[in-house]
């Protein structure tokens, strides 16, 4: 794998031996541990590790929790009570599942911003960029689907809300929000449905997740200089990088241990402070909460759904050009899901013949006014949609647009980069000198 | 190329479109009902018609009732408010949707305050009930009443979607008036929905 020069695995023992004829399940193993790692990354890749803990973390406090849950209108409120006073430890594991799938999306975004600095979805890992993107599309329905589970206050509405988007399709769209709820209106074959779906697209997930690791597997992973592993040679190759196992894994670990310490106190002291009280309040279809807010994780894209209303001209000129198809509850629609697709698109939109920002002085500007534009978009997307925040959301949404349609495409015309270092090597030994004791080669264990 | 090799590369053609296209209706056949399952189930789509009992609900109050999973709003209004919403008539032309959006008329209507209330039982003057979805037409969430929002009828919450007293969107991102569900006065007190 990853075309880079390397020792395969060879079988040692009979059993080794046998194992590889039959099953090479043991040498696949081998090769993905071991896969030659790029010796200068930084603290920036370590949330792949994190994400794939998260997602094991989810799934088994999750079939945990099913055992104890009942997908019923009359009962599902009160079977998360059950497990929440009634059943040992119930609340602990409720409280890890909660919180952790917040921890999955800051762990995501931390992920999905680094690939945006240091150019990871630039030629030639753009699948694993795509299969990156589709999972972080189907964490999104698992986590919304979710949180429907508890069928509080903020479950049952925030399901009419999110099932409505569909509904503004033009033409099909009530039939298709009938579909999915399976009844005019939000009830027990949404419940039951969201349930069963919540259930599955994780498995999804894992499966792309194995997809999206062998993609960069076999390309080689990006590094902070964007600079490629030298394939001349097994020498060559060998003073770029350094195996996975152990130099990678024990270090991914040690950053988990510390995130899991700061998750811990999350969970421990403070379950709840990511949540909404409404939702701790049974569904009541009769009154809706003053507040529909959405879990933190939605809120730059739901800033960006609520900010193109009627009176902004892009909106009355989709209107008008469209014969009036277009409405504007059907362009907010269209501007969410377009923000993550023209997020999906960066491989093509950037131009730019370096790959890491570290080396492009005027990319570096814009990309950090993006981290800037996402949080301000996820602090407005809580807020009433009235002045001043509607015209924050509108200007934010709006350079979230540009920096991938206007600004990726101009800036490899008219930037001109620094020069990237011509190895990793080089790079890595710029920041960490060899002894003079005659320890040529840098030993990274310092 | 000889007429024999022709021929039977043309069955086997055939064969090869056959065998495919079988396979794709047969595919089809499989998965429609795996999809249309999740379409309403016949009990859900038997909810027909209720019958609610207005005789408490006295002008300037409100009964919310739920049909079919869903609010329905059921507005009693005072003289004040029905000359209010009727002094609004003669702009609804320019409102943001000027179609009544009431199931007991023609589709066409005009959303005139006439046209967006329910006939009065007998002895009570016109336009005294006001039957409503009580679902934003925006993204569904329940608006509130009693003279809520700028317009003095119903706000929702959610999004800022402001309907006036006829239940006609005036203000904010909802694209229709509140939709009027099928609603007649069955005897002097008791309405019947659907």
């Amino acid at each position: 794998m990853a075309g880079i020069p390397h020792d395969h695995y060879e079988p040692k023992s009979d059993f080794e031996k046998g194992m590889q004829k039959r099953l090479p399940v043991i040498g696949l193993l081998y090769d993905t541990i071991m896969i030659p790692t790029p010796k200068n990354l930084n603290w920036m890749w370590i949330w792949g590790i994190v994400l794939t803990f998260t997602l094991a973390l989810q799934i088994i406090t999750g079939v945990v929790l099913v055992m104890h849950y009942t997908p019923h209108v009359d009962m599902a409120f009160n079977s998360i009570e059950h497990i929440m006073r009634d059943v040992n430890g119930g609340h602990m594991i409720r409280y890890f599942h909660m919180n952790g799938a917040s921890l999955f999306f800051f762990a995501v975004y931390l992920h999905i911003f680094r690939g945006l600095y240091y150019g990871s979805y630039k030629a030639p890992r753009e699948v694993t960029w795509i299969i990156g993107m589709l999972i972080y599309l189907l964490m999104m329905g698992t986590a919304f689907m979710g949180y429907v589970l508890p069928w509080g206050q903020m479950s049952f509405h925030g399901t009419a809300v999110i099932t409505g988007l569909f509904g503004a399709i033009p033409f099909i769209g009530d039939s298709i929000q009938t579909w999915l709820l399976g009844a005019s209106s939000v009830g027990q074959p949404a419940l039951n449905r969201f349930f069963s779906l919540h259930y599955l697209l994780p498995f999804l997930i894992a499966g792309l997740v194995i997809v999206h690791i062998w993609a960069f597997h076999t390309t080689g992973n990006n590094n902070p200089t964007g600079v490629e592993v030298r394939r001349t040679s097994k020498e060559d190759a060998a003073k770029d990088t350094l195996p996975f196992w152990p130099y990678f894994v024990i270090k991914d670990l040690f950053a988990l241990a510390i995130i899991l310490v700061l998750f811990m106190a999350v969970v421990g002291f403070m379950p709840n402070y990511l949540g909404h009280p409404d939702n701790y309040i049974p569904a009541n279809p009769l009154a809706t909460p003053a507040h529909i807010v959405p879990e933190w994780y939605f809120l730059p894209f739901y800033a960006i759904l609520r900010a193109f209303t009627a009176d902004v001209w892009v909106v009355m000129f989709a209107n008008w050009i469209s014969f009036g198809i277009i409405d504007a509850k059907f362009f907010g629609v269209l501007a969410m899901f377009g923000a993550i697709a023209v997020m999906a698109l960066a491989p093509w939109l950037d131009t730019s013949s370096v790959r890491s920002g570290r080396y492009r002085p005027m990319f570096k500007w814009w990309f950090w006014l993006l981290v800037v534009d996402f949080i301000v978009l996820m602090w407005v997307g809580a807020r009433p949609a009235e002045f001043p925040y509607d015209w924050i959301a509108l200007i934010a949404s709006t350079y979230w647009f540009a920096y991938f349609l206007v600004i990726l495409p101009l800036l490899g015309v008219i930037e001109k980069p620094d020069t990237p270092p011509a190895t990793i090597e080089e790079d890595f030994d710029s920041h960490y000198p060899a002894k003079a004791s005659g320890d040529a080669a840098a030993t990274p264990a310092e | 190329m000889s007429q024999a090799e022709d021929y039977q590369g043309t069955r086997r053609d055939f064969l090869y479109y056959a065998t495919a296209g079988t396979g794709a209706v047969v595919t089809g056949a499989a998965v429609w009902p795996l999809v249309n399952q999740m379409n309403p189930s016949a009990d859900v789509q038997a909810l027909a018609s209720i019958r609610v009992d207005v005789t408490d609900v006295a002008p300037g109050t409100q009964l919310t009732v739920l049909w079919q999973g869903k609010p329905v709003f059921i507005r009693h209004r005072t003289g004040e408010e029905i000359q209010s919403a009727q002094s609004e008539d003669d702009i609804v032309e320019t409102m943001p949707d000027p179609d009544a959006r009431n199931e007991n008329i023609n589709a066409a209507s005009l959303a005139t305050d006439e046209n967006r209330t329910i006939p009065s039982p007998e002895g009570e003057g016109a336009g005294a009930w006001i039957v409503q979805m009580g679902v934003c037409t925006h993204l569904g969430c329940v608006p509130l009443g009693d003279g809520a929002g700028d317009f003095g009828g119903w706000f929702c919450p959610c999004h800022g979607s402001h309907y006036d007293l006829s239940g006609r969107i005036r203000k904010g991102p909802a694209p229709r008036n509140l939709d009027i569900p099928p609603a007649t006065f069955v005897d002097g007190t008791t309405i019947e929905l659907g």
